[in-house]
């Protein structure tokens, strides 16, 4: 489990602009720099938001993440609800669902 | 010379950033609400503004990670959100080193705090200025608690870093507003996100509104977690009011749940 490895990449992410043109163009190179389980690299490449947060990834650090990825604010918190009917709760962390049923 | 403004306000993004997916009614009556809150500000004629906001990840990590930091920095850029996304243009907001400087070394007599030189706002910070500094004129010293994951600083320390900030204020010759940001119960960029617990957060701003430091500071962390969500540790920044204006009333002047906005919205300030 690396969770602190991929959140310290996305806090990374979130607030550089080119190294978020960087991980457009070539992601490999960007994740080299970070010790990430193979779920947790393909969770990254994919895009895949809900996995993320599963994952266990602070919701101030993946919502970024998600609108970088072109999710509108509706799509995003969806992703997650969706991600909850395939996987189960939140993995680790505070940002466990408590009901999964708040209105957007 | 003293504090002369001590209030509170919602910072969620949503407020800006998805406005457009709002009732009218609800955005109306809040960003009128944030107008009076502007003109409360302005009344006082502040030679700068403190903002206790909890930052979301934009400059501390859990690699370094202070549970009270204040800034010192000429200026500051922000948001380092989306403009898009946010609804607010990035900028340069002006700061004030020499007076941050003077004001972290009078508080650290009571508390110890990490300083920052650098730092970028987020909507922590952005969303309030937007309303409530809108020309951007006023020298600004960000401070943030750590309220996003434990080990969090317990709620009788917020009071007490409260306590220190006024004191720091009373011995400076400026005239220093202090505005605390964040949610009360919320549960943001969650699956949750629009839940509200109206009747706990109406609880919590009454307890707010007569300065009662014991019913303040009775809430455990697995509470607040439970009945508050995840956003409800941002009650420190409120707390951090009450414990710089210590036999003090202060009034709620707005409070609507507005799922949309992920929080219940709400401004308010002390009678100083
Ligand atoms: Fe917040």
């Amino acid at each position: 489990m690396s969770l602190y490895q991929t959140q310290k990449l996305l806090y990374q992410l979130n607030k550089d602009v080119q190294m978020q043109a960087s991980f457009l163009a070539d992601h490999e190179a960007i994740m080299n720099n970070f010790k990430l389980t193979q779920e947790e690299h393909d969770a990254l490449v994919n895009k895949d938001i809900g996995l993320l947060y599963i994952l266990g990834v602070n919701g101030q650090i993946l919502m970024h993440f998600a609108a970088m990825c072109g999710l509108a604010w509706p799509e995003y918190i969806q992703a997650m609800r969706d991600a909850l009917a395939i996987h189960g709760n939140v993995r680790t962390g505070l940002y466990v669902t408590t009901d999964g049923k708040g209105a957007v | 010379m003293s504090l002369v403004f001590a209030g509170v306000c919602s910072h969620a993004p949503g407020i800006t950033g998805r406005a457009h997916m709002a009732d009218p009614d609800d955005k109306e009556t809040l960003y009128s609400a944030f107008d009076d809150m502007r003109e409360a500000l302005e009344a006082s004629k502040p030679d700068a503004l403190i903002v206790i906001a909890a930052e979301h990840f934009a400059n501390f990590f859990m690699n370094n990670m202070p549970a009270y930091c204040i800034g010192a920095a000429d200026e500051y850029e922000g948001p380092i959100e989306d403009p898009k996304w946010l609804g607010i243009e990035r900028r340069l907001i002006p700061g004030n080193p020499e007076l941050s400087k003077r004001i972290i070394a009078k508080v650290m007599k009571d508390v110890d705090v990490a300083y920052a030189e650098e730092w970028k706002f987020d909507h922590g910070i952005s969303v309030p200025l937007h309303f409530l500094t809108p020309e951007y004129e006023l020298d600004i010293i960000p401070v943030n608690i750590n309220c996003q994951g434990p080990p969090l600083s317990p709620l009788h320390r917020a009071w007490a870093f409260g306590q220190a900030l006024r004191k720091a204020c009373d011995e400076v010759p400026e005239r220093i507003a202090i505005v605390a940001t964040g949610g009360i119960s919320h549960w943001p960029a969650t699956p949750d996100s629009g839940k509200i617990n109206e009747a706990w957060d109406k609880e919590f701003l009454q307890r707010w509104c007569a300065g009662d430091k014991d019913a303040l500071l009775s809430y455990t962390d697995e509470e607040t977690w439970q009945d508050a969500g995840q956003g409800g540790f941002e009650i420190r920044a409120f707390i951090a009011i009450s414990g710089a204006t210590i036999g003090s009333q202060a009034k709620v002047h707005y409070y609507r749940p507005i799922p949309i906005f992920a929080v219940g919205c709400t401004t308010g300030w002390v009678d100083l």
